[in-house]
């Protein structure tokens, strides 16, 4: 029997950006908010031995154990789905700050165009441009809007960076300077430019000087020490919740993190929600907590999860191609192409998660589409984020996988390849989707997510064409043999490609073809808000977070509103 | 290392209360290696390095069994990545003790995965799918390596020739060798990655023995920051450094 504890203003089921940053703006303006979190407590003193490539890269210390909890997966309909037994394609997140700790910190804003993909696309190139069964939609808010919860987030975070010429308006400059730069980014630099585009440096929560945030958090400057993506900052030099935000929600004493608790139910009564039913995965004992408001702030998978396994709002069915809960999951493609220099050596092994430039040329409507079959494109980017020995051995396309060769050249190579990569923007189709696993179960009995995927057609041509001006890119930089990405087949759940999932529970202006609506506020519940990635109506081709914090700085501010005045917010 | 800091070390470990546990493992004398299971193996003799005047405590089993069975591993470990004129191979790295190792601990055991049934073959795009975990598959893909070099050549698999190991190990690669519960490209992909993580995770894990993976590589292991050097327009070497020492910073 559970035991129901005294109500609260704000319950969020998870803590990391998402939940961090609604704690710090909710408590701050008084209300009393509780964090359930699954893992434990950690802290930037937990990473004092973080450079351990094997224990943190390849053993996934920080991440999610799947022992526990994990989905299930297949490429489609018609296959059995079957366990994500360990973790691969993308690395979840678990323990107080969540995936939030091991991120990269690129930082990029979603662009203008984004938000209103559907209308722009329509506009420029008639109806038929967007294929059957892809459901594009606008996001129900458009990037004006949208900004200056932008603007927060990056405050928060102190994002280093520079105006890129070809985004959306900023209200305020960066709070800090790019950061420092090197040869490879310089190569990169000075080729793009050569071409006739507009490279800019990438935005960074790796920060390029110690600065303070509007909570008076302070975050250091960035070591380059090459140990940022799937490691812990044992500098505090790289914002995550833990050193950002969390600390702001606590100072105003109206906040709790329960650690080691697992949210099981969102207790539902058709019409609002009245709380949370979770367990001390410790102790055995369950308990419900009432709240005026649930902030589910989980990542994408459980976000998602919560929402199905407690029935609320309408399952998506892709027979009919009705239905929204779990509609709409996205991911990204990788296209790019690897440069093998012969007579120079880099030191890649140096660097820092957002150390990088890009450029914006075959992003989104920023170069012409008449005849090309696919819409929207990709940053296209160097980064060094510091190479570590053991997952990255590059050798040329004909080299054996092992032996005197392989040894030979993967030793050669690690110093002397350069990879032009690209984020493609990744579109919702009718057959990808995730709804809950009708055998599996997780360690609480509960069923595993089922996420059913593939890449499209529209994914594969995307990967084709940005792939080529990379390569381009690639020559141009005086790579003595440049290796193009290969084209897309099946999707794999096995190799890692990016922790970029998103939709499942999307925002949009009509409750038919959305989860929530533009605060993030679900349609079929007024005091429950779902905020994160699952909100994305699709996948940009930058990486996810600055956009997962401002919806986040959005739903605080559309919280703050329903306390107030209750309802719909819109 | 001079005799003056290993007793630094030490007594600072002594202090710190950190010997006990498991935290120091190899890094502590990682230099000095011998490996007496490898020494009256005819293929494996030189393996010595630096002289082996101290005991390597590591050097040990803690998943194996008998030698037959490690001397396979570090045979197919040395195939992967043999000693060449970059420098030394698997074995003189320590990999095979460093997978025997991880085969013993939770990797091995596959605590972190998800293990619960049923089980059915998967597609290639679904990932591992076995019910056994990581030790149990190393244990039949070396039973079959072992048995593939009898039927096929009729001697034990480490009197095979480089060119005879390496047609096993290729069968085993192209899947084209049936082991029941899992399959030999499984295996061997396992083994693989294994060697590497093996040849260059920081030593206290008692591969990249003296750090000579990452020199061979040219990898520093573990800095505290380039921030001096992170603009330089060349190539920058720096001497390696494992966890170990930064225990005393």
């Amino acid at each position: 029997m559970a035991k129901t504890l005294p109500k609260v203003d704000v319950v969020t089921v998870g803590v990391g950006w998402t939940g961090g940053i609604l704690a710090a703006e909710l408590a701050k303006d008084g209300m009393k908010v509780v964090g359930l979190e699954r893992g434990k407590e950690r802290s930037t003193e937990d990473y004092l031995h973080g450079h351990d490539e094997l224990r943190y890269a390849l053993r996934y210390e920080l991440m999610q154990d799947t022992s526990k909890e994990t989905l299930t997966f297949r490429n489609n309909r018609k296959q059995r789905a079957l366990p994500m037994r360990q973790l691969g394609s993308f690395l979840l997140g678990e323990n107080l700050g969540g995936a939030g700790v091991h991120w990269n910190g690129q930082t990029y804003r979603f662009f203008p165009y984004d938000f209103e993909i559907k209308s722009m696309t329509e506009k420029k190139y008639g109806k038929g441009k967007i294929k059957d069964g892809y459901f594009v939609q606008d996001w129900g808010i458009t990037y004006d809007e949208l900004e200056p919860y932008y603007d927060q987030f990056e405050k928060a975070c102190g994002i280093s960076g520079e105006e890129n010429p070809m985004a959306g308006k900023r209200s305020n400059p960066y709070p800090t300077p790019p950061m420092k730069s090197t040869r490879s980014l310089d190569k990169f630099t000075k080729a793009t430019k050569d071409l006739g585009y507009k490279p800019y440096r990438i935005p960074s929560a790796n920060l390029s000087e110690p600065y303070k945030n509007q909570y008076g958090m302070q975050i250091n400057a960035c070591q380059y020490c090459a140990f940022c993506e799937r490691f812990g900052c044992e500098y505090g030099a790289k914002s995550d919740p833990v050193i950002s935000v969390i600390p702001a929600a606590k100072e105003s004493g109206n906040y709790e993190i329960r650690y080691h608790s697992n949210v099981t139910e969102i207790i539902y009564d058709g019409n609002k929600v009245t709380g949370v039913k979770y367990v001390d995965v410790q102790s055995g004992e369950e308990f419900i907590q009432p709240a005026e408001v649930v902030a589910l702030t989980s990542y994408v998978m459980n976000n998602v999860k919560f929402l199905l396994m407690s029935n609320i709002g309408k399952k998506y069915d892709p027979k009919t191609g009705k239905g929204v809960v779990g509609r709409s999951y996205c991911y990204q493609i990788l296209p790019g192409a690897t440069g093998f220099y012969e007579e120079e050596q880099f030191n890649t092994f140096m660097g820092a998660g957002a150390l990088g430039t890009s450029i914006n040329d075959f992003y989104g409507d920023n170069f012409d589409h008449s005849d090309l079959d696919f819409i929207h494109g990709g940053v296209v980017s160097i980064t060094q984020t510091g190479k570590r020995p053991i997952a990255n051995n590059p050798t040329p396309p004909d080299t054996p996988r092992w032996g005197k060769e392989f040894k030979n050249n993967s030793i050669k190579y690690y110093t002397r390849t350069l990879t032009i990569g690209s984020q493609g923007a990744s579109l919702p189709y009718k057959e990808n989707f995730l709804d809950l696993d009708p055998t599996y179960k997780d360690a609480y009995g509960l069923p595993l997510l089922r996420m059913t995927y593939n890449f499209t057609q529209q994914d594969k041509n995307l990967q084709k064409y940005i792939t080529k001006k990379a390569a381009e890119i690639s020559e141009k930089m005086g790579a003595s043999k440049t290796v193009p990405n290969p084209e897309l087949t099946d999707y794999s759940i096995v190799p890692y490609q990016t922790t970029h999932n998103t939709g499942g529970a999307i925002m949009g202006a009509d409750p038919n073809s959305s989860v929530v609506n533009n605060y993030l506020q679900h349609w079929n519940a007024e005091n429950l808000f779902v905020v994160g990635a699952s909100a994305f109506a699709h996948n940009g081709g930058v990486n996810p977070t600055d956009t997962v914090g401002a919806l986040a700085y959005r739903a605080a501010e559309g919280i703050k509103k329903y306390r107030k005045n209750g309802g719909s917010l819109v | 290392m001079s005799e003056q800091e290993k007793y630094s070390r030490r007594d600072f470990l002594k202090k710190s209360g950190y010997a006990a546990g498991g935290v120091v493992g190899g890094g502590l004398i990682a230099s000095l290696i011998t490996m007496q299971v490898m020494e009256d193996d005819p293929k494996t003799k030189n393996s010595q390095t630096n002289g082996g005047s101290e005991d390597q405590f590591n050097d040990a089993f803690m998943f194996f069994t008998n030698r037959d069975d490690f001397r396979v591993l570090a045979s197919s470990c040395e195939r992967i990545f043999p000693e060449d004129e970059n420098g030394p191979g698997a074995i003189k790295l320590g990999v095979p003790f460093f997978i025997d190792h991880q085969l013993a601990g939770p990797w091995g055991n596959n605590t972190k995965e998800y293990m619960q049934g049923p089980f059915y073959k998967g597609e290639p795009t679904q990932g591992y799918q076995s019910r056994m975990n990581r030790g149990e598959i190393f244990r039949v893909g070396i039973k079959k390596l072992k048995e593939k070099a009898q039927s096929d050549y009729e001697k034990s698999f480490q009197e095979l020739s480089a060119e005879e190991q390496d047609k096993i190990l290729t069968a085993f690669e192209n899947d084209d060798v049936k082991i029941s519960g899992t399959t030999s490209a499984e295996f061997f992909e396992m083994m693989r990655a294994a060697t590497i993580e093996g040849v260059y995770a920081d030593p206290m894990y008692s591969g990249n023995r003296n750090m000579e993976g990452w020199k061979m590589k040219q990898f520093p292991g573990a800095q505290m920051s380039y921030i001096g050097k992170i603009e330089s327009d060349k190539f920058v070497d720096i001497e390696p450094q494992s966890l170990h020492s930064m225990l005393n910073k």
